[in-house]
């Protein structure tokens, strides 16, 4: 029964501890958490590990004492009960203190870590997300460029009950948007993010950010792409906002910083002719 | 049925098989019901008639054959304890209700109303979606919800009606327990004076309460639907004028039985229910007085 | 039921006691053992509506794409399958066990207030009616999530009302039925039943029973508020109104953390009784369990907002429910320690009870360190709302809650019915269910981990394996609890008879009583000899 009980637990370890690429693509595969690109993803996917050891080692030790009783005094094996024993001070005042300990151990680093995550100061690029049911805009803060990015056409049409297509087919079903969001790498960028109407929550997991968006508040997060890491990072809603929350996706480009430039030129442009010689189509300000 | 012979209260009284519970049942699920009809705009309000009726009746016929039984004498002191214990802690219950109602109204002066006013990490909630709102109390938002056409609205000053209003609960308290001594010292005619003294006070506070509100809503322009100053307001001293009104209606009742000769100065759970249930209503109101007049 | 009333009158030799029959019987009833029958039957049936539900969600989620179910649809069953299951399923079976044990471990004859006791229950059946019918009314059922969150949940549509109001007749049943338990403990005990002999189990439904009566009135104020805004433009939730959606959050959340434990402490008792009786072997640390389980109780009201690490809190505000969270995992390590111990230098067997006490040991403990991990500040902002948290709340809840209710229903039922149930078919159920549990949940912590999210019809297509693995054991283990109710069933129409002890090691005042014990247990108070026999430590 132990080794039922146990082999899923050590399964986890023992792919854990060979920490499965983050973009594998094979799903037996994904198993732990991604370590992201950034910085802070990294230290969040240390604390993550240090964590999964922690309970691991102890549950090894509590797991084979269980084991070892379990195996050892049973009345089959003609074990008499030691009836005399029925509590020790001593054991009592271990074993509570030594779980205090591990617990301060883990919450010092877990501590330096969240006071780092809610450093908002010197950001170089501010962007305000808004949510709302069921997709997401974007605003460039004093640059004027804003547009809405929502579900792309190929999942939107697949995911339709009994739409008939097999979804494998559809590249990066679900996780995929018509407008992405588009941030230079090697700059940190802060987001502030609010909704329309109501509580969504804006999560790229190779970021490590994961803030609500609350109707009438804004909230601020920040994250900063490694330079050398330019891509395209995808992510979910993750606050149940209604019957379309599973279909609400977050894409993020990241570019070097002079693609990035560029590419805000390129928006204002668009955005904002400066003469009143519009351009009839304008793909990323796609209206919702 | 047990109660035919001599009552035995060597033992602890198990009633036998009773009609009224699952009669209560069916009565708070009509209410319930009836509720929602006309909530979901299904039917008229006196959807609701059937399902108070019906827990009228259920009140009445419980506590009619319990208190049957208590005059047959056959509750022992610890059947008398039971309804005690059981009592304490429903009113227990009933605090942590009006607590939840403290702690949102806590919650949005102190931390809600603050941050959409820019304080603490929420400067960005002011700068992007409330400029120019402060956030001080008394507040209907940054959005001025309901009040007057212009938004605006005025609070009920503490030191008017409130003021006479925990007056007059003060002295109620003061007077029930001038009847509990009466009652414990055998003293039949001050015991139901006072109590009817105690629940005449109690129904004047009411009216003045409904006063109060006549005058909320024509002048002040605060309303349920004030903001959250309205809300938090009205939904904290309206669940305690429920609970003043239940209470004067239960102290009604226990004077009847008073002067039906209830009661003997040792056994008088009832009575002290009542007189517990009146002190945890003036509590309640004391705090409202402070936090939601007052301060 | 018919058979157990059957079984439950057998020995009935309380002289001056003509109760009804029939329908009347169960209707009108007023004994703590028809009673405690009624709550632990009204509960199996909501396990298997529940069950049912998460079936449904399981099946949708076989395999990614939207196969079955409309995404509303599948949002309400899942906001209902938590509620069945909370509210309908482990909830009654408690208060189940309560009425039918506490009177005879205390040496009590009934419960205190057996009237209120029977309106306690009776409300139940009408509040899930109400719950269920949301299922038929206009914009289907509630699908706001069993948290409610508005201004999500201010978007229903009639089925609104009736969910809020379903919650306020859970909320009067399960505070009645905890003043009721409180009363039967504190003033029913007989002489020399001192506080510090008071079996487990009764020390843990005592404290859960504070926690109901602190917390449900909580809950019952939160949803009013929904009502107000949603019907009467109270706007406590509303941002323009200088209301604040997150402040539902913490007023839902400090009923919502109590809850998970009130769920969890009675199965702690359970658990004190049956290791020991198994091991031949006084519980060990008696006292130390008992202030155990009230830290837990009391941290259980400061740790609430770490269901809210990610709404935007102050710094300052996430440490500490940071830390006060952190800090619950000592009392209960205390816990799993002792439970440990009293197996140690034991003598143990191992029956269908000690099997699943067992599985609870290890599943509960594994459920508890991915709680400690969520706990975790930085870390939960990767977990939260992802698969990783609905694995650990199912382990705690699934073979913690749910194993422990089955682990005390094998170990008391011979009492109950006076019969042994067929042990060999019950470690059969034990054993699926075991194997199955963890094929349907422990993949679920890598979903959660590669980045799935919870509450979510359909899902990116590199989800898929582990899906399908997790919805197959979901349907075996769903299978395997249809023999549940056989075992019972058959053990109540009759098996080998037991005598007053149906276990070898078992010690406590209902082992003292006949099997089936009489309509009203201890109608006179037991002697101070059996009280000394009973407390086993
Ligand atoms: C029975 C119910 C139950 C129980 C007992 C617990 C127990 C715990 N839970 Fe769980 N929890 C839930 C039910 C429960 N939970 C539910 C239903 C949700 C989701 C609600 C929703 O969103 O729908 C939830 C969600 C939840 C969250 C929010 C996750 C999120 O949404 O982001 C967190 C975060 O801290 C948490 C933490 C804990 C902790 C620290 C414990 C601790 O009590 C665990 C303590 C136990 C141990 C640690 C193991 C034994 C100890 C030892 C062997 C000693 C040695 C160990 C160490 C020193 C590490 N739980
Ligand atoms: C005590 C509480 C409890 C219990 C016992 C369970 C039991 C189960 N739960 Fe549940 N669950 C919750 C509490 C509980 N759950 C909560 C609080 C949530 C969060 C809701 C929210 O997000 O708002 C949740 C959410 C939840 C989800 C996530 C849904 C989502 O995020 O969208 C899933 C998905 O797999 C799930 C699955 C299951 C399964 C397979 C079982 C199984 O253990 C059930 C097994 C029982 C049966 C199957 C019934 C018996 C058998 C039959 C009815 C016969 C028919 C069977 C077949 C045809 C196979 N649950
Ligand atoms: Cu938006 Cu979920
Ligand atoms: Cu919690």
């Amino acid at each position: 029964m132990m080794r039922k009980i146990l082999a899923p637990l050590l399964t986890l370890a023992a792919l854990a501890a060979g920490a499965a690429p983050a973009h594998a693509d094979s799903g037996w595969s994904l198993l732990n958490m991604p370590q992201g690109v950034t910085a802070m993803s990294r230290q969040i996917y240390g604390l993550h590990m240090l964590m999964f050891w922690m309970c691991t080692a102890i549950a090894l030790v509590v797991f084979s004492v269980m084991a070892y009783s379990i195996f050892t005094f049973r009345k089959s094996r003609g074990a008499v009960p030691d009836t005399s024993m029925v509590h020790s001070t001593t054991v009592e005042i271990i074993w509570t203190l030594v779980p205090i300990a591990i617990l301060v151990a883990t919450a010092v680093p877990a501590a330096t870590t969240l006071i780092k995550t809610e450093d908002l100061r010197n950001s170089q690029l501010t962007v305000r997300v808004t949510a709302y049911q069921w997709g997401w805009n974007y605003e460039y803060l004093n640059s004027g460029v804003s547009f809405f990015s929502r579900l792309d056409r190929a999942s939107d049409a697949a995911r339709q009950l009994g739409s008939g297509v097999d979804v494998t087919t559809i590249p990066h079903y679900l996780l995929n948007v018509d407008n992405p969001l588009v941030v230079p790498v090697g700059t940190k960028v802060r987001l502030l993010i609010t909704a329309n109407d109501v509580i969504h929550s804006w999560w790229v997991p190779q970021f490590g950010v994961k803030k609500d968006a609350i109707p009438g508040f804004v909230n601020e997060a920040w994250f900063n792409v490694d330079a050398d890491k330019p891509g395209l990072y995808r992510g979910n809603c993750a606050e149940l906002c209604g019957r379309d929350h599973g279909f609400m996706p977050i894409v993020v480009d990241a570019r070097p910083k002079e693609d990035f430039q560029s590419w805000l030129k390129a928006e204002q442009l668009q955005q904002h002719p400066p003469e009143a010689s519009a351009p009839a189509s304008a793909p990323a300000a796609a209206a919702p | 049925m047990a109660q035919a012979h001599a009552p035995d209260t060597s033992h602890y009284y198990v009633p036998h098989a009773s009609h009224w519970p699952i009669i209560g049942s069916v009565a708070l699920f009509s209410i319930m019901l009836g509720t929602v009809t006309f909530f979901n705009g299904w039917a008229g309000p006196w959807t609701l008639v059937p399902g108070l009726a019906l827990i009228a009746c259920t009140f009445f016929g419980w506590f009619y054959s319990v208190v049957g039984e208590n005059q047959q004498g056959i509750y022992n002191t610890r059947v008398d304890r039971s309804f005690r214990m059981g009592m304490m802690w429903f009113i227990f219950s009933e605090v942590m209700f009006f607590a939840a109602f403290f702690g949102a109204l806590f919650y949005a002066r102190v931390f809600a109303t603050a941050w959409l006013g820019g304080r603490s990490v929420h400067i960005f909630s002011n700068l992007m979606l409330w400029p120019h709102y402060d956030g001080t109390w008394p507040t209907n938002g940054p959005g001025h919800v309901g009040g007057h056409a212009d938004g605006t609205f005025e609070t009920v000053p503490a030191f008017g009606l409130p003021a006479i209003n925990t007056l007059i609960l003060l002295t109620s308290g003061v007077t029930v327990t001038i009847a509990h001594h009466a009652l414990r010292a055998g003293k039949r005619g001050v015991l139901a004076l006072f109590l009817a003294l105690t629940f005449i006070l109690g129904f004047s506070f009411v009216a003045l309460q409904a006063h109060e509100y006549g005058e909320a809503y024509r002048e002040l322009g605060l309303k349920l639907s004030t903001g959250i100053y309205g809300s938090t307001f009205f939904m904290l001293t309206g669940f305690h004028g429920l609970h003043v009104t239940i209470g004067a209606i239960m102290l009604t009742v226990v004077w009847l039985r008073v002067l039906r000769g209830h009661f003997s100065p040792e056994k008088h759970f009832a009575f002290e229910a009542v007189a517990w249930y009146w002190h945890f209503v003036d509590v309640v109101w004391l705090g409202l007085f402070v936090f939601v007049y007052w301060l | 039921m018919a058979h157990n009333d059957h079984a439950a009158t057998a020995h009935d030799h309380d002289a001056h006691d003509h109760k009804p029959h029939g329908w009347r019987r169960w209707v009108y009833a007023t004994n703590h053992k028809d009673i405690g029958t009624m709550y632990l039957v009204f509960a199996g049936i909501s396990f298997f509506i529940g069950g049912a539900m998460a079936m449904l969600i399981r099946l949708e989620l076989f395999k990614p794409g939207m196969q079955f179910l409309d995404p509303q649809f599948f949002n309400s069953m899942t906001t209902m399958h938590a509620l069945e299951m909370i509210f309908g399923a482990v909830m009654p079976a408690w208060t189940g066990l309560a009425n039918w044990m506490i009177p005879m471990q205390v040496g009590a004859p009934d419960m205190a207030l057996p009237r209120l006791n029977n309106f306690s229950f009776w409300i139940l059946p009408f509040a899930f009616t109400l719950l269920l019918a949301t299922l038929f009314v206009p914009g289907g059922g509630p699908a706001g999530g069993w948290t409610m969150y508005p201004p999500l949940m201010l978007q229903g549509g009639a089925a609104f009302p009736m969910t809020i109001f379903a919650i306020h007749m859970m909320g009067i049943s399960s505070i009645l039925g905890a003043i009721n338990v409180v009363v039967t403990i504190m003033n029913l005990r007989a002489p020399g039943m001192t506080l510090l002999r008071m079996p487990l189990f009764v020390w843990t439904w005592l404290i859960t029973a504070y926690l109901l009566i602190a917390v449900m009135p909580v809950l019952a104020g939160a949803v009013t508020m929904l009502l107000t805004d949603h019907f009467f433009g109270t706007t406590f939730f509303t941002a323009a109104g200088g209301g604040d959606p997150v402040m539902f959050q913490h007023i839902f959340w400090f009923f919502g953390h109590p809850e998970v434990y009130i769920l969890i402490l009675p199965a702690f008792g359970v658990v004190s009784e049956i290791i020991p009786t198994f091991s031949r072997k006084p519980l060990f640390g008696y006292e130390a369990m008992v202030y155990a389980t009230a830290s837990i109780a009391f941290l259980s009201f400061i740790v609430w907002a770490h269901h809210m690490f990610t709404v935007g809190m102050p710094l300052a505000g996430q440490l500490f429910f940071m830390l006060s969270t952190m800090l619950i995992a000592i009392p209960t390590g205390v816990k799993v320690f002792n439970w440990t111990a009293t197996m140690y230098r034991g003598s143990l067997t191992f029956e269908p009870p000690m099997l699943f006490a067992l599985s609870f040991l290890f599943l509960f403990t594994i459920g508890g360190f991915s709680g400690l991990m969520l706990a975790i500040v930085p870390a939960d902002y990767q977990y939260q709302d992802t698969y990783f948290v609905v694995a650990h709340f199912h382990y705690v809840l699934v073979p913690g809650a749910v194993f422990a209710i089955m682990a005390a229903i094998y170990y008391w039922l011979p009492k109950w019915t006076g019969n042994m149930y067929d042990q060999t078919l019950a470690k059969w159920h034990f054993w699926l269910s075991t194997i199955f549990v963890n094929v349907l949940f422990f993949p679920q912590h890598f979903l959660g981990l590669a980045g799935m999210p919870r509450r979510i019809p359909d899902y990116a297509v590199q989800f898929t394996d582990w899906n399908m693995v997790s919805s197959l054991g979901g349907f075996a283990f769903g299978l395997t609890q249809l023999l549940f109710p056989y075992i019972v069933w058959k053990c109540v129409r009759g098996g080998a008879r037991i005598g007053n002890r149906a276990w070898e090691g078992a010690h406590g005042l209902e082992w003292e009583l006949p099997s089936p014990p009489p309509f009203h247990s201890w109608t006179d108070p037991p002697s101070d000899a059996l009280i000394q026999r009973g407390a086993a430590h």
